[in-house]
C-alpha cells in the first residue's frame, strides 16, 4: 500500500471536535482494551469535562473463546458509575467487524441498563459482520481482510497507526 | 518430561498439582482472577464464557465449603453444573472411578472437578477422559490441593504485593496436608525468598526441606519476623496411632494465639484453609481477629476457580 496512513495524533483531534456537541451530565465514556482505554484517557484532556469514565476488556464475552481461549492478560473491567440511564459513549480504535462492540454491550447491560449507547474509533475500516456501525469515526479507510491495523504509541505516549499483513 | 497438564502448546489443559507448573502459568492465573473478582460485586454476577458448557463436581470425598465455591465459580461463568456426591451413590455399588467418568463424559460433561482420598485419583481421570475433557483437581489424598494454594498465593498477592521480599511461615500438620504442599510449591515457584514450616517432627513429612523450606521445631522461633502465617488444619481424622499426646497439648505449642503472633511482623496477615479447629491450631481471638485474612480467602477461592476453569476451557484445539 502507497498511501501513507492518516496522523493517529489529528484523528484524535478531529474525533474529540465530534463528541463535544454531543457531551451532557449525563454522558460516560468507556474504552475497550488497550487502544481504546488510551484514546478515552487522551480524550478525557482533550475535552477538559469532569466526565464519568470507566474502562472494559471484553476479554470474557468474546465470541471466538471457544476458538481462542483466553488472553494470556486480560485486566478488570471498571466501570465506577451507575450505568442505569446514563448516555454512554464506548470508545474504541479501530472499527472492523464489531463482535468486540457486540461483547463490550453484552458486558455494558450486566451493570445496569443504560438510557443509550453511542461508539466512537479513530478509524472505521470497514467489513463489519454484525448490524453494528460507529456514530463518530475519525477516518473512513477501508482495508482488505488480509490487513491489520494497529493503533500503537510512541515512548513519548504520541499515537500513530500501523499497517501489518495478517498472521 | 511431558507434563501431564499441558496440551502441546504449552497451554494448562489440566490443573492437577502446581508442583511442575512454570511461574508465567501461576501468574497468568493470578491476574485473570484478578479480572474475575469485579464480577463478583457487579449487578449480574456472570460471564457467559462457559456457556453451554457441563461441569461436573466429582467429590468422592466430602467438602461443602470447596464444593461450594466452585460450583459458584462455574454458575459465575455461566456453565450448567452437576454435583455428585459419589461417597453416597454409586461407588457404594461397586462402581469403580473411570466407570463413573465414562458414564458422566457419555453425558456431554465438559469438566470434572474431582475430589478423592486417594492420591494421584485426578490424574487417574485426567488420563482417561477424551481429549476434549478438562480435570481440575480438588484434593486428592495427602497429594495436592492446587486451587487451594493458588487462592492462598491471591489472597498473599492482595496483601503483599512484593512476594519477592517475604518470608512465610506455614504451622502444623503438614505431613496430612495436600494444602502444605501446594502452597510450598507455588511460594517457591512465585519467588517468595523465605518459605518456613514449623511443626512437631512427627507431622512432618521425611526429607521436607528438599522441598526448598527451613524447619523449626519451636514456634516462637519460627514466628519471628515472619509477613505471612499459613495455618494448617490438624487433621484428626487421617490421624493413626500416637502421633500427639493430645488436643491441648498441641495447641500449647503449636496453637496460634495473640502473644505468638506478636513475635511476627506487625502487619502480617494470618490465613487458614479451613474448616478451623478452634482452640487446637487456632485461637478464636486470632482467627477473627484484625490481622486474619481467612474469610477473604474464602472470597477470592471464587475469582481463583472461576480463572482457572475459564484458562482450561480456553486451551481446546482449534
Amino acid at each position: 500500500m502507497t498511501t501513507p496512513l492518516p496522523e493517529a495524533e489529528q484523528l484524535l483531534t478531529r474525533l474529540a471536535e465530534q463528541l463535544r456537541p454531543v457531551i451532557t451530565p449525563a454522558t460516560a465514556l468507556v474504552g475497550i482494551h488497550s487502544g481504546g482505554v488510551w484514546i478515552m484517557q487522551r480524550l478525557l484532556k482533550l475535552l477538559d469535562m469532569p466526565l464519568a469514565h470507566g474502562t472494559l476488556d471484553v476479554s470474557f464475552y468474546r465470541d471466538d473463546f471457544n476458538q481462542r481461549g483466553l488472553k494470556p492478560t486480560t485486566r478488570p473491567s471498571q466501570i465506577p458509575f451507575e450505568v442505569e440511564a446514563r448516555h454512554i459513549i464506548l470508545i474504541d480504535d479501530v472499527f472492523y467487524t464489531g463482535r468486540t462492540i457486540r461483547a463490550a454491550m453484552n458486558e455494558l447491560f450486566d451493570y445496569g441498563r443504560p438510557a443509550n449507547i453511542s461508539l466512537a474509533v479513530l478509524v472505521n475500516r470497514g467489513g463489519r459482520e454484525l448490524p453494528i456501525a460507529p456514530q463518530f469515526s475519525a477516518c473512513e479507510l477501508p482495508l482488505p481482510a488480509d490487513k491489520n491495523l494497529q493503533l500503537l504509541q510512541h515512548e513519548d505516549g504520541r499515537f500513530y497507526l500501523r499497517l501489518d499483513d495478517q498472521a | 518430561m511431558h507434563n501431564p497438564q499441558l496440551n502441546k502448546d504449552g497451554k494448562l489443559k489440566h490443573l492437577l498439582s502446581i508442583e511442575g507448573l512454570p511461574r508465567a502459568i501461576l501468574n497468568q492465573i493470578l491476574d485473570t482472577a484478578e479480572s474475575f473478582t469485579g464480577v463478583s460485586e457487579r449487578e449480574v454476577k456472570k460471564v457467559p464464557l462457559l456457556r453451554g458448557k457441563t461441569v461436573c463436581n466429582i467429590f468422592f470425598e466430602n467438602s461443602t465449603r470447596t464444593r461450594t465455591t466452585f460450583e459458584i465459580a462455574a454458575k459465575r461463568l455461566s456453565a450448567d453444573v452437576l454435583n455428585l456426591n459419589v461417597s453416597t451413590s454409586s461407588q457404594s455399588k461397586g462402581e469403580t472411578i473411570l466407570d463413573t467418568v465414562d458414564n458422566l463424559t457419555a453425558m456431554h460433561a465438559d469438566m470434572f472437578v474431582v475430589r478423592h482420598s486417594q492420591s494421584g485419583a485426578a490424574h487417574l481421570i485426567a488420563r482417561h477422559v477424551a481429549p476434549h475433557v478438562h480435570v481440575v483437581n480438588a484434593g486428592d489424598g495427602r497429594h495436592a490441593h492446587p486451587t487451594q494454594g493458588l487462592l492462598d498465593m491471591f489472597t498473599i498477592r492482595r496483601y503483599k504485593p512484593d512476594m519477592h521480599n517475604l518470608r512465610v511461615a506455614i504451622i502444623g500438620d503438614v505431613l496430612h496436608s495436600r494444602v502444605a504442599r501446594s502452597e510450598i510449591h507455588a511460594l517457591t515457584t512465585l519467588g517468595v525468598p523465605e518459605v518456613r514450616v514449623i511443626a512437631p517432627k512427627t507431622l512432618l513429612p521425611q526429607d521436607v526441606e528438599k522441598l526448598g523450606v527451613q524447619v523449626y521445631h519451636d514456634m516462637r522461633a519460627g514466628l519471628k519476623d515472619v509477613d505471612v502465617v499459613m495455618m494448617l488444619r490438624l487433621q484428626n481424622e487421617r490421624m493413626s496411632g500416637s502421633l500427639l499426646p493430645s488436643a491441648q497439648e498441641y495447641f500449647k505449642c503449636f496453637g496460634l494465639t495473640q502473644e505468638k503472633l506478636a513475635l511476627a511482623k506487625p502487619d502480617a496477615i494470618v490465613m487458614h484453609p479451613g474448616p478451623m479447629n478452634r482452640g487446637v491450631e487456632i485461637d478464636s481471638a486470632v482467627a477473627d481477629g484484625m490481622q486474619s485474612v481467612i474469610l477473604p480467602q474464602v472470597t477470592y477461592g471464587i475469582a481463583v476457580r472461576m480463572a482457572v476453569m475459564s484458562i482450561l476451557a480456553g486451551s481446546n484445539d482449534a
